[in-house]
């Protein structure tokens, strides 16, 4: 039998009871929403905590979708379902939808969250990369006040972000801009698992021409989960093949798989270039109005 | 919520209509706190890794993998098991669908695929084969293949909409 090792168990009411239970237990607490990366890491003791914050009851004060300005405002304990089921994020940005449905199973994106897994910081994580891609970003709060820190920064590494131990991460926002386009492309083993690579492909176009690219890839060692030379190599480009062809290519050199039981670096790398384009065409023809 | 001491938690939940509130370690699993503390053993238990999907129960109307939540977690909300699929009626349709159709053969599965099928019908009480599939493929079975089990899902589907459309005519 997997069981966790004990700990101290809280239950936080707002956001604000979450940041004081940190403060008063010290950094060998951690916080816990859904709880599917948490809880298998804690069962095979990769993770050992000895308090545990959940902050299941915050669902209602973080766990809305909306629109605030000129962001779409995702909630930190927004359930991947409904970030799958909403229609906003599906007018604005399909990339998201497209990630949804292949992370994990139906039944596990009924628990897991936004949040949780940007905080989790898997290599593989999906939404990582479409939300670098999208150039979103993180809203943090601690006792202090709220900061807001680009997604591309949020993770230093692999399982680590910038969020401090006595901080939450509370919101994404992602700008919204017009002539947008945007998909996902993943390659795994089976239904519901890590990718072997993915790409998330973010095109904002003006007159015919791309004005501004997103390029994120998960799994294949890209630092901050984006390829600024792939995004360089489309800023100002007609999305004709060549130009995809060759900002693929770049995405591919730029990034760094190794091999493990998922396949060879080689492997890898040759599928970070082919789902880049495959996001890519789609990208550019959901900006120019088609699916 | 009590908490009589750092690492044990009281946790009240309805299971299957009835109120139940047992004591137990903070890191108990929702899945060992069914079967040991609720005397329910028709949730199985299987991979523990959130992937087979046999422990799923339903929690305030959602199906979840209750090897991967803590019973505290579960304080206060309403659980439904295998065990309450049948009614006064008898079998659900769904437990009918299996039977009928051949879904199952160990059975070790049947529990969470009826669960989660419970929920995807509700969603969606029309599924297509494709969506059946996709709507289950939390779950997995080394049996049947899964033919069997799109089949019961779909004997399902048409004897609850027939019953609607009876109860609305």
């Amino acid at each position: 039998m997997q069981t966790p090792a004990p700990f101290g168990y809280e239950r936080a009411t707002s956001v604000d009871h979450a940041i004081q239970l940190l403060e008063q237990l010290g950094p060998e607490a951690r916080l816990v929403a859904g709880g599917h990366s948490l809880l298998p890491m804690m069962k095979i003791r990769l993770a050992q905590p000895e308090h545990l914050i959940d902050i299941n009851p915050l669902a209602a004060e973080l766990g809305s979708i909306s629109i605030d300005g000129d962001s779409l405002v995702i909630g930190a304990m927004t359930r991947h379902n409904d970030l799958l089921a909403s229609p906003l994020v599906g007018e604005h940005f399909p990339i998201l939808q497209d990630a949804e449905r292949v992370i994990a199973d139906p039944v596990v994106r009924n628990r897991g969250t936004v949040g949780g897994s940007l905080c989790q910081a898997d290599p593989a994580e999906d939404l990582s990369a479409a939300l670098s891609a999208l150039h979103a970003t993180a809203t943090i709060r601690g006792s202090g006040g709220s900061r807001s820190v680009p997604v591309r920064e949020l993770h230093v590494g692999p399982y680590e972000t910038v969020v401090g131990d006595a901080e939450i991460l509370t919101e994404i926002r992602v700008p919204i801009r017009n002539g947008c386009g945007s998909a996902y492309e993943k390659v795994e083993r089976r239904v519901g698992d890590w990718a072997i690579a993915s790409a998330a492909a973010v095109v904002w176009m003006d007159g015919g021409i791309i004005t501004d690219a997103g390029i994120g890839l998960a799994a294949v060692g890209a630092d901050h989960f984006v390829s600024p030379a792939a995004e360089a190599a489309l800023r100002g480009q007609q999305p004709t093949e060549e130009v995809i062809v060759a900002a693929a290519a770049a995405a591919a050199a730029e990034c760094n798989p190794s091999t493990d039981q998922r396949g060879p670096a080689e492997y890898k790398r040759h599928l970070a270039g082919e789902l880049t384009a495959r996001a890519l065409r789609r990208a550019v023809a959901r900006a120019q109005g088609g699916q | 919520m009590s908490h009589d001491h750092h690492n044990m938690v009281s946790v009240s939940v309805t299971v299957n209509g009835e109120a139940r509130t047992e004591e137990c370690e903070a890191r108990m699993l929702l899945v060992h706190f069914i079967r040991e503390k609720l005397g329910l053993t028709g949730t199985h238990w299987g991979c523990d890794t959130s992937n087979c999907g046999v422990c799923v129960v339903s929690v305030d109307g959602q199906p979840v993998k209750s090897c991967t939540m803590l019973a505290a977690m579960a304080d206060g909300a309403e659980l439904t098991t295998v065990e309450g699929l049948e009614t006064a009626d008898g079998l659900h349709p769904i437990q009918q669908g299996f039977m009928e159709c051949h879904g199952l053969q160990c059975g070790f599965c049947t529990p969470g695929m009826m669960i989660a099928a419970k929920s995807l019908l509700e969603q969606n009480p029309n599924p297509t084969e494709h969506e059946i599939r996709d709507g289950l493929s939390g779950q997995l079975c080394r049996c049947t293949g899964y033919h069997n089990i799109v089949k019961a899902v779909q004997f399902a589907a048409e004897k609850m909409s027939a019953s609607q459309e009876g109860a609305s005519s």
